[in-house]
């Protein structure tokens, strides 16, 4: 098969892999602590319980990020080893940032995980909220390093001699031929996307300017933002589902409560992020944009379409719902800006429209559900209603609860498939990055084969985690963990408690 | 004399540094691993018990100064680690299955059931990828000071095209790559991409990196245990492996010479930290006979560093023997300063950080340690 595919099918499969782990690095911690404080503030011994087996959710998950992360920093090299030697010292200075994070993140794991009872709990708690910030800062980094690659700024490229610059006169250099060495500036090589030479040479390279790119930034508030609404409605929906087996479980009510605040407040911010970072892409890489929404023709008030089959042969899109005028004012603000289609540029450079057109939609649907799931948790709040008096609700809370995992893995392909065929966007093309070595089909299912394996068994010890979850009913105040040690026959949520009758509370909303 | 260092001096040393403290620890944890794998006796679950003690709380650590390592080579000197993902494609990617089994089943086994089966399961896979893992860095160490990858100079004189002594290379997008070929036969695969690994002095610096992991972790174990029968049993095995990794390091000495000459003669150059290697491997046995643990353990720390020091004194200014060195690789200059300061601002940070995790588990008395993370792991 086609080496450069394989090594694209395994950079893909790896990141896609690494990033579940990766985005639960970054969210969890966060509620871990916010469960910790709120035991250190109330006295409820819930939340240290809920902390407590967080924390051990954390400790599994963590440690098949950390070494799927390893595998990615090597597969740079191993399968993209001229984009490394081109653009590692370009790009390198947050990578080796993201590696001082990811230690201080290791290191207070290490004591938050162990040290519960080695450690005073106010440098506990301290050591989780640095474990939440280093696991924020790794996320910042890498994002960075990946907006680099759409938006390349912080050097220049100096072409080989008898290189011929072809361009329209107007973009920052003269036209036709020039005398040697010629200095490109990045930026009119995106702006002119016709244009390859992976021969030219970097020069003038700043690595500030390069970590601190246009698209950096957007990308990593979307990315984090991304990170704490999946994360937290993840876990929103496993205790949702388990309130809806056992509605008077205090345990699965702090923790669904906890994870419902966090997750709301992040999927409600996160359309706006979103929407930062679709006019960056508008202005820098107008083919990508064009490829979210199938857009072929140029036009004035282009509209936003929801749903829709492209058919590329044809150049149009099939059984999509137009929503007039939105795309210009969504890219440009305002309702009657031209949006260039894809027409305008030669075929070569489109990405694969499908692909990119489909996750497109099934991320901002899945984030609009979030959003909209959260804001009905709102009014249920404003108005004081029991949520758990809702079914409806708690089973709409249970089907969200991949949701926010589905839009990380297909935004993750619309910004990487949406790139190609640039690695290096307008500067370096993916095919020019490969490794020579052949075979690249071995490697791909070997690294797939052993990480779906770890997949199975991650899923499985998360669920006996969850399955081991306190029985803790109102009126008994204290938390009773399962019989220890759990004896692995005890059929899971089985109550523990004397049998006596638990009156139930009519109002705890809030809790 | 002059003894001002460049920025790439620098920054070799500091690769250096982030090597030992993984070879120290990071290392000693793939000893721990195999010292699981050869378990054996009435006291064979006591002595997993404190092996997965004493790895559990740090591991993770101890694994990120391997990541440093490769940000540093990759942004600092991109050349090289261009050419060694290539030629070493095969290598580097058993050693990533190794670190993703031995970590995942490290972790699985502590937080799945508690059954044994289910537990020899994940013993089984930790200990066995604890053991192959370090076989294959050693091999990686060993190619690249075997002189045996020859690099060009590439298309526009920066980027490299490696090739081999027979002409045999493989066409890559910016250069083409090879390996020296012995006058060997085979596939042009086989010689650039399996040929320079399958030797017998990179496979014998394999081995040498498993011995030394494997004395360390032993000698670091008589420290982590108050039961006084696994300890001896740990002191028995440190003062085995230590004799092995002796004869090993022999062996590699004497294949040295003739599968790698050029780095030969460098080493032999480098003999005064040969000499502060023996007379620490002396000092840590003398106090393994005479059970002054915790100075066994300072000991052995010091040989295996000065043995790696030594090594990368002889390799210096070598990347990858005999083509790619840390001039001819260097990163602009102000990306090798950047990479300083931040590694300035890191250490400043690291550092204490990383005493603080080791007084909580490493320094303190013993007994506490282990029940309070019993206790911390309990459901």
């Amino acid at each position: 098969m086609d080496d450069l595919f394989m090594a694209r099918c395994q950079m893909g499969m790896s990141l896609a892999f690494h990033i579940v782990f990766a985005a639960i690095g970054i969210g969890l911690p966060l509620m871990m602590c916010i469960a910790e404080w709120l035991w250190l503030r109330t006295g409820d011994d819930v939340y240290h319980e809920l902390a407590k087996r967080w924390s051990k959710i954390a400790a599994i998950l963590f440690a098949v990020g950390a070494v799927s992360g390893t595998v990615l920093s090597f597969e740079l090299g191993l399968l993209w080893p001229h984009f490394m030697e081109w653009s590692g010292e370009i790009i390198g200075l947050p990578f080796a940032l993201e590696g001082f994070a990811f230690f201080t993140e290791a290191i207070f794991l290490g004591i938050y995980l162990y040290g519960w009872n080695l450690v005073p709990r106010a440098v506990h708690l301290a050591s989780g909220v640095l474990v939440a910030i280093s696991g924020l800062l790794s996320g910042l980094f890498v994002v960075l390093a990946n907006g680099w690659m759409n938006t390349p700024t912080g050097f220049k490229i100096q072409m080989p001699s008898g290189f011929k610059v072809h361009m329209p006169v107007g973009v920052g250099l003269p036209g036709g031929a020039a005398s040697n060495p010629i200095i490109v500036d990045p930026i009119t090589l995106v702006a002119n996307p016709d244009f390859n030479n992976p021969l030219g040479k970097p020069v003038a390279i700043d690595p500030v300017a390069a970590m601190f790119n246009p698209a950096g930034i957007p990308e990593a508030v979307h990315m984090l933002i991304a990170c704490y609404a999946a994360t937290a409605f993840m876990f929103a929906g496993i205790h949702a589902y388990c309130l809806l087996k056992d509605k008077r479980n205090v345990f699965h009510r702090r923790a669904m409560a906890l994870s419902l605040v966090v997750g709301a407040v992040m999927a409600i911010v996160q359309p706006l992020t979103g929407d930062v970072l679709a006019k960056m892409v508008a202005e820098r890489q107008p083919v990508k944009l064009a490829a979210f929404e199938s857009l072929f023709d140029t036009k004035e008030g282009a509209p936003l379409l929801i749903g829709g089959v492209p058919d590329v042969a044809n150049e149009k899109v099939n059984f999509a719902i137009e929503v007039p005028h939105a795309l210009s004012f969504l890219a440009y603000s305002d309702f009657n800006a031209k949006v260039k289609g894809l027409k305008e540029f030669p075929k070569e450079l489109w990405p694969n429209i499908p692909i990119v057109h489909y996750c497109f939609q099934i991320m901002v649907a899945s984030g609009m559900i979030m959003s909209l799931v959260s804001l009905w948790a709102g009014v249920h709040y404003v108005r004081r209603r029991n949520m758990l008096d809702s079914k409806a609700f708690l089973w709409a809370l249970t089907a969200c609860a991949p949701l926010g995992f589905i839009a990380i893995e297909t935004g993750w392909m619309v910004t990487e498939v949406g790139r190609q065929p640039w690695v290096i966007q307008g500067v370096m093309r993916t095919k020019d990055a490969v490794t020579p070595m052949p075979g690249l089909a071995v490697p791909f299912f070997t690294f797939t084969g052993l990480y779906l394996f770890l997949a199975v068994i991650v899923v499985w010890l998360v669920y006996r985690q969850v399955a081991k979850s306190p029985v803790v009913h109102e009126s008994l105040g204290e938390p009773v963990p399962p019989s220890e040690p759990v004896s692995e026959d005890r059929s899971e949520g089985e109550p523990i408690l004397p049998s006596e009758p638990v009156p139930e509370k009519p109002s705890e909303g809030e809790s | 004399m002059n003894f001002s260092l460049s920025p790439e001096e620098i920054l070799g040393g500091a690769m250096i540094v982030a090597a030992t403290f993984y070879a120290l620890m990071g290392g000693a944890d793939y000893g721990g691993g195999v010292w699981d794998l050869l378990a054996f006796g009435s006291r064979a679950k006591q002595q997993r018990e404190t092996i997965a003690e004493a790895i559990g709380p740090i591991w993770e650590a101890n694994h990120v100064w391997l990541i440093l390592v490769i940000v540093i080579l990759f942004t600092c000197f991109p050349r090289a680690f261009s050419a060694i993902s290539i030629v070493l494609h095969i290598p580097l990617s058993l050693l990533l299955i190794g670190i993703i089994m031995r970590g995942s089943a490290f972790t699985f086994r502590t937080y799945d059931s508690h059954k044994d089966n289910v537990q020899r399961f994940w013993g089984r896979i930790f200990a066995i990828s604890s053991t192959i893992t370090p076989i294959l860095l050693g091999i990686i160490i060993g190619v690249i000071s075997s002189g045996d990858i020859i690099v060009g100079p590439g298309v526009d004189g920066t980027s490299g095209g490696v090739g081999t002594s027979s002409g045999i290379g493989t066409s890559g997008g910016i250069g083409t790559i090879g390996a020296v070929s012995d006058g060997f036969g085979g596939s042009p695969f086989y010689n650039v991409y399996v040929q320079p690994w399958i030797q017998p002095f990179p496979i014998a610096v394999g081995f040498l990196a498993l011995s030394l992991f494997a004395y360390l972790a032993a000698v670091y174990l008589t420290n982590d245990t108050k039961d006084l029968e696994v300890q001896n049993d740990f002191r028995r095995r440190a003062i085995v492996s230590f004799f092995v990794s002796g004869a090993i390091a022999g062996g590699v000495f004497v294949l040295a010479k003739t599968e790698a000459p050029e780095g030969f003669q460098d080493l032999v150059n480098a003999f005064p930290i040969h000499i502060g290697a023996a007379i620490s491997a002396v000092g840590s046995l003398v106090c393994l006979f005479k059970r002054h643990f915790r100075l066994a353990r300072l000991f052995a720390a010091m040989q295996v560093s000065m043995i790696l020091w030594g090594w990368a004194l002889g390799q210096y200014p070598y990347l990858l023997r005999p083509d790619l060195t840390i001039r001819n690789c260097a990163a602009n200059p102000l990306t090798l300063n950047l990479v300083i300061a931040a590694l300035v601002v890191g250490a400043v940070l690291l550092f204490p950080s990383f005493y603080y995790l080791m007084r909580i588990f490493k320094l303190t008395e013993k007994r506490d340690t282990k029940e309070a993370v019993a206790d911390s792991l309990s459901p």
